[in-house]
């Protein structure tokens, strides 16, 4: 009752968005789709949630094929489109008791699939969708797309545009619906998220760079990986670069991350270079790779 | 005894249904501007039309050159200067006057009677006057003219009533069914068409097309909800608020135009219906070409309003439209609806005298539903 | 040496009828600083930014901005700042060069100095061979890192961002962060606003506001060894549960 992707293509005005992407989500899983904007997230949701043909390739939702059966796929999956999308005109509880209502159910019925999330926002249940907080609009777009109690979710970049508390708020959310059987697709912008997935495709371009854990994804990194810092950040991103042995230079927060194209690379070598272009306080030392480094690797 | 059932999917269908249009409704009413243009322009417009723009006119100056100063050019004078559309400006005495009156803009027409009017009349039964109006506001010019027409004319029937041979000093009328010249009267099924033709098309292009912007579009797709579910729902509430706004124009022109219905008001009220879905239709077609709210409402303001103010008859006459404007003028809808609306208001006729006109509406909408069904989307592309 | 200094904000504040938006903020940057200033959505951040850049009056405390003070002066700090948002930044429907002429011509560039800073622009993005297109025909990176060196066109003392790498793929995020570090290298402040913690990382001091007032100042490294966290995102976690 997962998700079964195979050979999914598409062209959109001549430009090709996806390109040959085969993956499953098996039944009960919380899959990650991990990509910057134009990847071709949004591409692939809608053609799952049956909104748009594919152009060659089949999927199936929930056992339903997403061109055939779509009419069974409408009723059985939840789908949070990218922008919050409620009706800001309309209250917290009208907006729920609307998409309650066009699914044939009622809030009562399906309440305690949604207790959890919507007790956080009943205290504003009589206020226009549009004057809350990014925080509050995700938690009500998130209900409203779980009031059926669907089978399988689709959220499309569920935590762009809101703020560090509600991000950490809304996985645990994620975590427990997970508990209750639904099986989620969820896509994101942010590496940081990828950790917080069962497994992850990483998508660019149009393509799936890579599929796995993000255990297994950050293990198969294929260099050690140092953390360099120094007193001039743009000095030592110059002089890294102009290092003949260099193989990737990127900065990575208040370090830059950098690693050798030789095998038996010693960190000594590189302090001595960086010291004779003027550079003080160096710093170097070996650390682990992120999601986002195997990301850039696979993508350079 | 068994009580028939209703299935129970349907009546769960019928709740889907109803909890859309109720949220519909939630929509209209929050958006107080909205709410003000869809009740405020009819009265606004109507009352506009009725009161400013208007072709009536009311102690207009003109000047009197009389070479025959007889009983009759004196009668013919004391009926213009009682009526309280003109008053008499001055009395000039050469024809060469009337130019430099004229310049000096002192007055806006000039009455000139030929020598020996009354002996002409009784002569030859003939009698001529010349009126010269000042043209530079042509509109008035027609007016005055026009105005002129009516009041001969009057005098004429009361000459022509106690003697056997008619004595003619103008002939022929061209006021028929508006005698007075009220201009309300043919503003009215104008203004009513383009009221109903705008509250229905664009309202209902701007909501879906809003649902679109907002991603709500999205999700009611995904959603168990048919394709036809949701364009009814749309449509519905707008069906009603168009009906109302149709009604508070009729009632505007009978109480404060005195505008008499001379026809059925059931059979006003059900071509305006037909009309009202016709527009709804367009609304639709128009909502699936376009993407944004503001494109909605350009293609409903250029694509519909422009036309039917231009090429209805509303404002210019078809007949004096070059021929393939006249063509073109016979696709438009509101042209047709205008014409069943003259008719049933102020000829006072039925259904006999309209069905084919009421036969090409209902073709129309019939084409608009059946292609905007066609081209509403299940899916985005 | 003494105006190292150039934003200097004492006690900053700004009431909407009863409501503190902001709390009577203190801070400095310096010269050719790289300096994040955090918060939720509604911490009262884009309240404080309207009143650097003199859009908007402070109802109490003081500021000045590349010299000139926020309440006198609103007129020389719009010349002497540059501001790229990720939500508005170029014309889409102008090509990268009309949109470089346009943007100089605003600050009062001279047709020469135009025509120079928009060819070295266009070389130094590697972007001779659409120069002409449209800039709406562009990818996201390439529009953000075009937008960023718009906003240096009239070398501008400072230049604020705001959220200025959201949504772009990991590499292009690099690449435009080795423009901020060269742009303050050579001696542009710049000010980043931002709620995307993981860009806090590379600033060079953070602020972080709760509720209109600043709760945390520091470099990211004293930071995150103040609250015992690991990384940016736990430090404002820590700091807005309390």
């Amino acid at each position: 009752m997962g998700i079964s992707i195979s050979n999914i293509s598409k062209s959109y005005k001549n430009v090709k968005t996806l390109h040959d992407i085969s993956f499953d989500v098996k039944p009960n899983e919380l899959f990650g789709l991990i990509g910057p904007d134009g990847a071709g997230k949004t591409t692939l949701f809608r053609i799952l949630t049956t909104l748009l043909f594919p152009d060659e390739g089949t999927a199936t939702v929930a056992g339903f094929d997403v061109v055939g059966d779509y009419k069974e796929i409408r009723k059985n999956v939840g789908y949070m489109p990218g922008r919050f999308s409620l009706y800001q005109d309309l209250t917290v509880e009208e907006n729920l008791n609307f998409f309650a209502t066009i699914f044939g159910t009622t809030i009562d019925e399906n309440y305690d699939l949604i207790k959890d999330i919507y007790v956080q926002i009943e205290p504003f249940k009589d206020r226009r969708a549009g004057k809350l907080s990014g925080g509050m609009k995700q938690k009500l777009a998130l209900s409203c797309a779980l009031i059926h109690k669907p089978k399988v979710l689709f959220l499309d970049e569920p935590t762009t545009g809101v703020d560090p508390v509600s991000r950490k708020e809304f996985w645990e959310m994620l975590k427990r619906l997970q508990q209750k059987g639904i099986t989620i697709l969820v896509s994101t912008p942010y590496m940081d998220e990828a950790a917080l997935c069962d497994r992850v495709a990483l998508i660019q371009d149009g393509n799936i760079m890579e599929i796995d854990t993000p255990e297994a994804i950050v293990k198969h990194y294929p260099k050690p990986i140092y953390n360099v810092r120094a007193h001039n950040m743009y000095q030592l991103i110059t002089s890294l670069k102009d290092y003949e042995f260099n193989h990737s230079v990127y900065p990575f927060g208040e370090f830059v991350h950098y690693t050798d194209s030789r095998t038996d690379f010693k960190p000594m070598e590189l302090q001595h270079y960086l010291e004779s272009k003027n550079l003080k306080n160096i710093e170097i030392h070996e650390t682990d790779a992120t999601i986002e480094d195997t990301f850039m690797e696979l993508a350079k | 005894m068994k009580i028939k059932e209703i299935p129970a999917f349907a009546g769960s269908e019928m709740k889907r249904f109803i909890g859309f249009i109720k949220k519909e409704f939630y929509h209209i009413f929050r958006d107080r501007r909205s709410l003000f243009i869809l009740f405020g322009m009819p009265i606004a417009q109507i009352l506009l039309f009725g009161f400013a723009i208007t072709n009536e006119i009311n102690n207009v100056d003109i000047a009197i050159l009389d070479h025959s100063k007889d009983n009759t050019t004196e009668e013919i004078i004391n009926k213009i200067a009682a009526s309280k559309y003109f008053s008499i400006k001055q009395l000039i005495t050469r024809e060469a006057d009337i130019a430099s009156v004229f310049q000096k803009g002192q007055v806006k027409a000039v009455l000139n009677f030929e020598k020996d009017f009354s002996k002409n009349l009784i002569k030859d039964h003939k009698a001529t006057i010349q009126v010269i109006t000042d043209a530079t506001d042509p509109n008035t010019a027609n007016t005055i003219t026009n105005y002129i027409n009516a009041i001969l004319q009057q005098y004429q029937k009361e000459l022509n009533k106690d003697i056997t041979i008619a004595y003619q000093i103008i002939p022929q009328t061209r006021m028929v069914y508006n005698p007075e010249l009220k201009s309300v009267y043919m503003f009215v099924p104008g203004v009513m068409t383009i009221i109903l033709m705008l509250v229905s098309a664009m309202m209902t292009s701007i909501s879906i097309t809003r649902e679109k912007e907002l991603g709500t579009m999205e999700i009611l797709l995904v959603s168990p909800l048919r394709p036809f579910q949701v364009i009814i729902g749309k449509v519905v509430p707008y069906i009603f608020l168009s009906i109302i706004n149709a009604i508070v124009i009729v009632m505007l022109s009978i109480f404060i135009f005195n505008m008499p219905v001379q026809g059925s008001l059931i059979l006003l009220g059900l071509e305006s219906v037909l009309f009202i879905i016709t527009s709804l239709a367009l609304g639709i077609l128009i909502s699936t070409i376009s993407a944004t709210q503001q494109t909605a409402m350009m293609i409903s303001l250029m694509g519909l309003m422009l036309p039917v103010i231009l090429l209805s008859g509303f404002i210019f006459p078809i007949s004096s439209m070059p021929m393939p404007l006249q063509i073109i003028s016979n696709i438009i809808p509101a042209k047709w609806f205008i014409i069943i609306l003259k008719a049933i208001m102020l000829k006072g006729v039925g259904m006999q005298f309209i069905w084919k006109e009421t036969l090409i509406l209902l073709g129309m909408t019939v084409f608009f539903i059946a292609l905007s069904v066609k081209k509403y989307k299940i899916r985005l592309e | 040496m003494k105006n190292n200094k150039v934003i200097q904000v004492e006690g900053l504040t700004k009431m909407f009828g009863d409501f503190t938006a902001v709390d009577a903020i203190t801070f400095d940057v310096k010269k050719g600083e790289i300096f994040g200033f955090l918060g939720a959505n509604g911490a009262g951040k884009t309240t404080a930014i309207k009143m650097l850049i003199g859009i908007s009056n402070p109802t109490s405390g003081k500021a000045t901005v590349a010299g000139f003070d926020v309440l006198t002066n609103p007129n020389d700090i719009k010349r002497n700042i540059g501001y790229m948002s990720q939500r508005f930044a170029l014309y889409d429907d102008l090509t990268v060069k009309e949109n470089i002429t346009f943007f100089g011509g605003i600050y009062g560039l001279s047709r020469k100095r135009i025509k120079e800073k928009s060819e070295a622009l266009i070389e130094e993005l590697g972007l001779e061979n659409v120069a002409s297109q449209l800039v709406g025909s562009l990818p996201l990176g390439w529009k953000q890192k075009l937008s960023f060196s718009v906003s240096l066109i009239h070398d501008p003392k400072i230049v604020f961002l705001d959220e200025p790498t959201g949504g772009v793929d990991p590499i292009t995020r690099r690449q435009f962060w080795e423009m901020i570090y060269k742009a303050a290298n050579q001696g542009t402040t710049v000010f980043v606003t931002t709620h995307y913690m993981d860009e806090a990382e590379y600033c060079d001091r953070v602020s972080i506001m709760v509720d209109g007032r600043i709760e945390a100042l520091d470099t990211p490294k004293k930071l995150k060894e103040q609250f015992q966290a690991e990384s940016m995102n736990d430090v404002f976690l820590k700091l807005a549960r309390g």
